[in-house]
């Protein structure tokens, strides 16, 4: 049965870090690897690690996510501002 | 092309390079001597029912202080580099300022006082279940984010930040003194009673540690969220 499960998160978790790689879209990709870590922390409390499964999705799959997310939006805000006030030198 | 088949090499060089690791990963019925003397001594020596929880502070307290220093240090650093991307007026016209929506708001009252104390509860009780100060400090930050999102908090003091990150800093190497004043080493919690195991108030300062690690965490943490999310500027 853990061989199973461990078996199918390991897939997806593939399927997902490909997902992050090859995906057009960079919000897509930054959840997709959030994925990743959430399947990683699913592992690791089938096979009885719990304390290293609440970093693996507290950190991993909460936080690096958002602070990716928030990088992302603020590389946006930083290249319109570059486009309307015409490269601008701050 | 060839860049593309080299990668694949590689991925599957490591790979077959992992797979013992893999393969053993069944039969972990046999430790090291040092990993059986911590299971064996562990928790009738600290009275801490969370093993993981006595290595991590005690046996191996101090690589968690060098722990706490390097997150620190990086979020001192983000700190820095981000304070000087101070938005200029430009960015505040350009900047997308949507309200929260609706759901958000009304899903961050119902959440984040059960976000907040599930987080406390996570380092409070570090000795007994599993988690601790690392962990319950992410959760209290990834609540102090939902209340930006949600409009709930504007700002974050700075100063309230800084002073919580000082004294759980200090307090944590005051109580490694202590340990190496009143009991066996630095860092060693059996300075309090040690008491019984499962109880709230058992394992000597392994609690204590953990809160502080737990409320310098959340506090580094929340500053590096408030100091990368986009400011909403009121138009």
């Amino acid at each position: 049965m853990t061989l199973i499960l461990l078996i199918t998160f390991g897939v997806m978790m593939i399927v997902a870090a490909l997902v992050a790689l090859y995906s057009r879209d960079i919000v897509s990709a930054i959840i997709a690897s959030g994925v990743v870590s959430l399947l990683a922390s699913i592992l690791y409390v089938l096979f009885g690690a719990p304390d290293v499964a609440m970093t693996e999705a507290a950190i991993g799959s909460a936080l690096t996510t958002v602070v990716f997310l928030f990088a992302w939006s603020r590389i946006r805000g930083i290249a319109s501002q570059d486009d309307s006030t015409d490269g601008e030198v701050r | 092309m060839f860049k593309r088949l080299f990668s694949l090499v590689l991925v599957g060089a490591l790979a077959a390079a992992f797979f013992p690791l893999f393969a053993a990963i069944g039969d972990r019925a046999d430790t090291s001597s040092l990993a059986g003397r911590y299971l064996d001594e562990g928790p009738e020596a600290l009275g801490s029912a969370n093993l993981v929880t006595s290595v991590i502070v005690t046996y191996r307290g101090l690589d968690t202080l060098g722990e706490v220093t390097v997150l620190f240090a990086a979020s001192a650093g983000i700190g820095l580099v981000f304070s000087r991307m101070q938005p200029s007026p430009a960015t505040r016209r350009t900047s997308t300022n949507h309200p929260p929506s609706e759901l958000v708001v009304t899903g961050a009252g119902l959440l984040l006082p059960l976000i907040t104390l599930f987080g406390i509860f996570i380092f409070v009780h570090g000795h007994l279940t599993p988690g601790g100060g690392f962990q319950g400090g992410v959760i209290v930050a990834s609540g102090v984010l939902l209340a930006f999102l949600s409009g709930t908090l504007k700002e974050l003091s700075h100063g309230l930040l800084a002073a919580l990150e000082l004294c759980a800093g200090a307090g944590y190497v005051a109580v490694g003194l202590l340990g190496l004043w009143l009991a066996g080493g630095f860092l060693d919690p059996r300075f309090l009673p040690t008491g019984e195991i499962g109880a709230l108030f058992s394992g000597g300062a392994i609690p204590i540690i953990y809160t502080l690690i737990g409320i310098k965490v959340g506090a580094e943490l929340s500053g590096v969220i408030d100091a990368m999310r986009q400011r909403r500027v009121s138009p």
